[in-house]
């Protein structure tokens, strides 16, 4: 990579040196500068060129400037033409500005000094190293109209969130409906027709009367026997089936006060686990994240995008962009001044996975010290639109692991010297958990 | 043909109990238990909502059994108070003077590298080239750290307070984690720097 650039400096001016070390690793910018030195010659310093502006944008502007909106900075499209028409600021103004827009603060300029209160002193990056056609690829690429959005429609009656289990039911009464509207069909029906056959006169022909069935098989003792048996076992069976699922939650799955989609999160766009279960690594808790840690990201992102919000309507009937609402109202977040209001309220998420109060689980021990993946005992998360429950977490489950699962004694001092007697003791070469003590009833009950 | 007819209408009945009982079959609240007392704690329990009401006080704000640690009090072993103030200035001050306590033994990057890979790389980039996976969808672009002009006192100071729409890392790494990915943010920008 260097050495291309290398050839690419010799014939570029000094200020696009440092432009070309700016942006090493950005693709379209090495495109864009080759577009940029082909037509440098013929360009004016007016004219600016979009897709080096573009590129310049990214990685000098876009941690504090978003085009549409308010972020750090102000919203940054067709910020020339706003400037001018509004504050009567021409090209210099915004050159002497972004090369170093502290100093015009400091010369007393109005517009400068107003701005700068406006955003709470928020300083800008000085950036002398940009020239003055850097800028005007810049300001092309904000002037650059703003792409059509594709249409999501909000059906209405989408709720945000617990939108489904109201569906279902009235699906369900709808089912049932149906079925007593059919049932009261076939009633009618079948009295019309006796009523014809009545008046036509005609005879329905009627069975013979024989033994029926159920008679014959009264008689038949030896058949009750084996029917009463076999009804006998099948409920012990159903009975059995249902007292040992008392106390079980597998597959609990709770409405949650804000539609929070693990799919998306840990899933689409692969956010770490612990990024939000920090305490996963450290504590028996995995902990749920606080809101501020939500807000790390979505001070920056207000909405979902287009098509994510159009799935999220499509297939699971919620508008994700009013869930993210519903966060910024919990966090008392003002989007358009990009502000903390200071009016809180809680969000009461329900609590899924709860092991009763004799049982004791630790997190760090699993993750950190074994390094099992959540996902082991968690199932597929990063699939999990609503979270449920995925294991059993039955004392049963807990007790067949760690009869199947060997420690990870690798760089762990703490279980070499154990480990060494123990796995002689036992005549084999790697411990599972179970055979260091992991069938204890006191490691699992206070 | 008249008892096949109150046949009928019997399974029908049937029927339509059995779809109504696996509709209440849902899974939108807690099952069953033997014993609650034995499986619900006496004591608070992490998260747990309590309503607790003493003479006539709620004691718990929203119920929430959650505290904050109480004001003037700090945590047992790895914590320092931090000095310098989350303003401009302290910014500065802190990319000027602040200088990491660890020193070349303690530095390790087998610490630091993999939290930074779950704190930081989602937006900075495994390398710090500002290309994580929420910059290349656009939803962040924090920039490569090869254009800040950061030192080790700015980086901690970045994660202790935050920066502008950066939020802070304090709560979810303790204060020796912190320096631990500050130095490792240090190697990745003198990397990018070569
Ligand atoms: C560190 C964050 C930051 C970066 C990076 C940044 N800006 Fe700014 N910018 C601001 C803030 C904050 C303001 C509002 C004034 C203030 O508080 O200084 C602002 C104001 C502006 C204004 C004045 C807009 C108006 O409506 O008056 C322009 C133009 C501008 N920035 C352009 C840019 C360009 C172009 C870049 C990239 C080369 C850039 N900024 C990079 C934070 C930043
Ligand atoms: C962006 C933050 C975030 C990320 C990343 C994240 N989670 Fe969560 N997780 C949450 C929130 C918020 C909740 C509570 C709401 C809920 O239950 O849906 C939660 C709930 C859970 C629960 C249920 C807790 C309970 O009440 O019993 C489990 C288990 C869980 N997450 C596991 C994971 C796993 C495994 C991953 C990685 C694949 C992961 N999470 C990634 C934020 C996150
Ligand atoms: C590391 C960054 C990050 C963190 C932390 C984060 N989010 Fe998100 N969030 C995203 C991204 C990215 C999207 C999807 C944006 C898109 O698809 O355009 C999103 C989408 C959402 C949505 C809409 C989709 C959905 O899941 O229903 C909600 C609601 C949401 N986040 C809530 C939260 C909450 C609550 C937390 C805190 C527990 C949180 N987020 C933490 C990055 C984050
Ligand atoms: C060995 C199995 C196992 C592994 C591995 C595991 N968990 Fe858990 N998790 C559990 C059990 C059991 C509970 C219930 C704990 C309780 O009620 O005390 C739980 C509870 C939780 C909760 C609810 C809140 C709490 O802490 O009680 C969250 C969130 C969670 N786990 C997330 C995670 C994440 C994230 C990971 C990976 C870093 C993970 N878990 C790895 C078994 C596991
Ligand atoms: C690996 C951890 C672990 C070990 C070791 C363990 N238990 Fe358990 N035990 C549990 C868990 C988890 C539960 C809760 C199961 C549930 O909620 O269904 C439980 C539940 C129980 C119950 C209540 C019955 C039930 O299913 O709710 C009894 C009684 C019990 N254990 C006895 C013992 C005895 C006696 C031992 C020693 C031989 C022992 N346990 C060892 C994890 C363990
Ligand atoms: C949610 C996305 C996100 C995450 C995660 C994140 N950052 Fe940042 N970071 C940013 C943004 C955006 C900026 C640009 C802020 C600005 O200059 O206004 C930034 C800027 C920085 C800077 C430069 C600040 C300066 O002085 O100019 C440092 C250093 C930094 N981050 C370190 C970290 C570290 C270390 C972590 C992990 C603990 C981390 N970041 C995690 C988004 C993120």
């Amino acid at each position: 990579m260097k050495k291309s650039y290398q050839s690419l400096e010799d014939n570029s001016t000094n200020n696009m040196k440092q432009v070309i070390y700016r942006n090493l690793t950005s693709k379209i910018l090495y495109l864009g500068f080759i577009l940029l030195l082909t037509f440098s010659t013929s360009l004016t310093a007016q004219e600016g060129d979009p897709v080096n502006g573009k590129a310049l944008y990214r990685t000098n502007c876009a941690s504090c400037h978003k085009l549409d909106s308010r972020m750090t900075g102000p919203a940054l499209r067709n910020v020339e033409t706003r400037l001018a028409e509004e504050e009567g600021l021409d090209r210099e103004w915004i050159n002497a500005w972004i090369k170093n827009s502290a100093g015009l603060i400091r010369s007393g300029d109005p517009y400068a000094v107003k701005i700068y209160a406006e955003y709470n002193q928020t300083a800008m990056t000085a950036f002398p190293q940009l020239s003055n056609q850097d800028i005007s690829d810049i300001l092309a690429y904000t002037a650059e109209p703003k792409p059509e959005p594709v249409v999501a429609e909000v059906p209405t009656g989408v709720q945000g969130g617990g939108g489904d289990g109201l569906s279902s039911d009235i699906m369900l009464a709808a089912l049932a409906l149906l079925f007593a509207l059919l049932a009261g069909a076939l009633v009618l029906v079948n009295r019309t027709l006796k009523r014809f056959a009545d008046e036509k006169g005609i005879e329905v022909p009627v069975k013979e009367k024989g033994t029926p069935i159920w008679k014959a098989f009264v008689q038949n003792q030896f058949l009750v026997l084996v029917t009463v048996i076999f009804f006998l076992l099948a409920s012990a069976y159903f009975v059995y089936g249902f007292f040992m699922q008392v106390g079980i939650d597998q597959g609990y799955e709770p409405v949650q006060p804000i539609h929070y989609s693990h799919r998306i999160h840990a899933g689409e766009n692969g956010i770490d686990c612990k990024y939000c279960h920090s305490s996963a690594r450290v504590s028996k808790h995995s902990g749920i994240p606080s809101l501020n840690v939500c807000m790390n990201c979505h001070k920056s992102i207000a909405q979902v995008g287009d098509e994510t919000q159009a799935e999220g309507i499509s297939e699971y009937g919620v508008d994700y962009n009013a869930q993210i609402q519903k966060l910024y109202k919990a966090v008392g977040w003002d989007a358009t001044t990009q502000q903390y209001t200071g009016e809180t309220s809680p969000v009461k998420w329900i609590r899924i996975h709860n092991l009763p109060d004799f049982a004791y689980f630790n997190h760090s021990q699993h993750v950190s010290v074994a390094g099992v993946e959540c996902q082991t005992c968690h199932g597929p998360v990063e699939e999990m639109e609503v979270m449920y429950q995925y294991a059993p977490l039955t004392m049963g489950w807990c007790i067949n692991c760690h009869r199947e699962t060997n420690i990870n004694v690798k760089d762990n001092e703490y279980y070499t010297k154990i480990h060494e007697e123990l796995s002689k003791k036992y005549g084999v070469e790697q411990l599972t958990a179970a055979q260091m003590g992991g069938l204890e009833c006191g490691k699992c009950h206070y | 043909m008249h008892i096949n007819m109150k046949i009928d209408a019997k399974y029908t009945v049937v029927l339509v109990m059995l779809v109504g009982f696996i509709s209440c079959q849902e899974n939108a609240r807690p099952n069953y238990q033997y014993m609650p007392n034995m499986y619900e704690s006496v004591g608070y329990e992490t998260y747990q909502e309590a309503d607790v009401d003493v003479e006539g006080n709620q004691i718990f704000e929203y119920d929430m059994e959650a505290r904050l640690p109480v004001d003037g009090t700090i945590p047992r072993g790895d914590f320092m108070p931090f000095e310098i103030d989350n303003t401009v200035e302290g910014y500065e001050e802190a990319k000027a003077n602040l200088k990491s306590p660890l020193d070349s033994t303690q530095v390790d990057y087998e610490v630091g590298g993999p939290l930074y890979t779950i704190y930081c790389a989602i937006c900075h980039g495994i390398k710090g080239a500002g290309d994580g996976t929420l910059a290349k969808k656009d939803l962040i672009i924090p920039g490569s750290y090869a254009e800040k002009d950061i030192t080790i006192g700015s980086i901690y100071h970045t994660i202790y307070y935050g920066k502008n729409s950066m939020g802070s890392y304090a709560n979810q790494l303790n204060e020796s984690e912190r320096w631990q990915v500050a130095e490792y943010v240090a190697k990745l920008k003198a990397d990018l720097d070569k």
